[in-house]
């Protein structure tokens, strides 16, 4: 117990004397998992608003596997884009494994089907509310897409912060194809798994702090905004 | 606030130089089925002219389901709708509006709610969702989430939406239901203008006494068939259908 304070305190003098290791650490992980956020989104918005509109053979299936999806084991994930990226791989030449590139990639496809399962439930309800004014204006599909993406944007920033959320405390897939190398690849997660094995705990418990602080911004800012929009009627 | 200049600067009423007119509609054999229940039952219709058409009858007697019928959202059961002699294609649809009972509002601010369907219709301009704006009495409301606005103001905000496009057909499902007097007054107001400019009506309503207010002529609709197609003042002095009379009576409830 009081090795535990000891290193509570230690941890806290990390934080507070923003700590050069700690820091590049805490960068990387934004990196990696905020472009992960930005790819999973560039993919899964437009997906999720093309599942909610179009009605096609398979559509129900479709909406069963992203929903799915959504529960991929991260380890699963580590384990298939490693096995893309290492040299036997298809994608062996690129040469990523054990980059920062093939830490966004696996993140991407984990909170993908996330991204996207959730944005199709959110653009599914608000289509069903215009799609009648949508169809009396003649409304065309890309156009009634592009509308709703907008229309529901606090709630898929909402959907956004949590596929973000998913990214930045996984560690299962980005221990596998980043390989947690010091100054290169490791991140918060992996960061904390190894120190806690090593029996570092400040380093690990200073982590745990800014990752729980990371996650207490992430879900005030999901709230401010969605208060924010509430008030002035956008959702 | 009703001024004639405003459709003569293209910002609102029928568009005009278009070619050739989508009047008369009509509708032969209309028939509608649900779930095996026949709720539009072989209904024969022709609008015409321009004026105010005022669809009545009971709950229940098919008045929405027509009017959709007739703008297309909803695909016949049998029968068949056609417009300026043609068929009810997509093109045809775009010079229709409706406004429904209860608006459908952008989740944005009232100009933007305007300013999407001017850019649908590729006649996007300040000047032009302004006056409308101003037609219908929100141009002060212009910035405020659309959202905001009393019942009131939504309903004549989705009414200028509608007239945004200058449709040459615009057809009203009970836009007043449920709005105060003054509201229903309002709303009125602007239909009928856009009527002496040259829009078709088509307007559902319960309310006897907006329909003696609008109405050139009454469609009476009950249990899904057209009972009676003629001018408003012979409508409310003479109803021929013994279901009319009742209905005038206040004696039919479904």
């Amino acid at each position: 117990m009081h090795e535990l304070g000891d290193a509570f305190a230690i941890a806290m003098a990390l934080v507070v004397s923003a700590d050069s290791d700690l820091l590049e650490i805490v960068g990387l992980s934004l990196r990696v998992s905020v472009s992960a956020m930005l790819v999973s989104c560039a993919v899964a918005l437009p997906l999720g608003a093309v599942v909610a509109i179009a009605r096609f053979p398979g559509r129900g299936a479709v909406i069963v596997v992203l929903n799915a999806l959504m529960g991929l084991p991260p380890v699963v994930v580590g384990l298939l884009v490693y096995l893309m990226l290492s040299n036997a791989g298809p994608f062996g030449g690129l040469r990523l494994l054990y980059t920062p590139t093939a830490m966004i990639i696996a993140q991407t496809i984990l909170i993908t089907p996330i991204i996207a399962a959730l944005s199709r439930q959110v653009i599914e309800d608000l289509h069903q509310e215009y799609a009648e004014q949508f169809r009396s204006l003649c409304v065309p599909a890309h156009t009634a897409m592009a509308a709703l993406l907008w229309d529901a944007r606090y709630s898929l920033l909402t959907v956004a912060l949590a596929g973000f959320g998913r990214a930045v405390a996984e560690v299962g897939a980005v221990i596998i194809v980043g390989g947690n190398i010091n100054h290169l690849t490791r991140v918060m997660t992996t960061a904390i798994a190894l120190e806690t094995s090593k029996g570092d705990l400040a380093l690990a418990l200073a982590l745990g702090i800014v990752l729980l602080a990371i996650a207490l911004l992430v879900n005030s800012g999901v709230m401010a905004l969605r208060s924010t929009s509430a008030r002035h009627a956008y959702v | 606030m009703f001024d004639a200049a405003l459709y003569a600067i293209g910002a609102l009423g029928a568009m005009t130089g278009r070619s050739p007119p989508i009047l008369p509609g009509e509708a032969h054999g209309l028939v509608l089925d649900v779930d095996g229940q026949r709720l539009i039952d072989g209904v024969d219709l022709r609008l015409a002219s321009p004026g105010v058409t005022v669809i009545m009858g009971p709950n229940g007697a098919g008045k929405s389901l027509l009017l959709r019928l007739l703008h297309g959202l909803i695909p016949p059961t049998a029968g068949r709708i056609s417009w300026g002699g043609g068929p009810l294609s997509e093109a045809v649809r775009a010079r229709q509006a409706m406004v429904f009972q209860r608006p459908v509002l952008l989740r944005r601010s009232v100009a933007a709610n305007i300013d999407f369907v001017l850019k649908l219709r590729g006649k996007a301009a300040a000047e032009r969702r302004d006056a409308l704006l101003d037609h219908v009495g929100l141009v002060d409301h212009a910035a405020l989430p659309a959202r905001l606005l009393s019942g009131g103001e939504q309903q004549r905000l989705a009414l200028a939406r509608a007239l945004a496009i200058g449709p040459e057909v615009l057809f009203l499902d009970e836009p007043t239901a449920s709005l105060d007097p003054a509201s229903m007054q309002r709303i009125e107001q602007i239909v009928g203008a856009a009527g002496r400019n040259g829009t078709k009506i088509v307007f559902v309503t319960h309310e006897q006494g907006q329909a003696k207010r609008l109405a050139d002529d009454v469609v009476f609709l009950h249990r899904g068939r057209i009972l009676e197609h003629t001018a408003a003042d012979r409508f409310f002095d003479r109803p021929e259908s013994e279901a009319a009379r009742d209905y005038l009576a206040g004696r039919i409830l479904l």
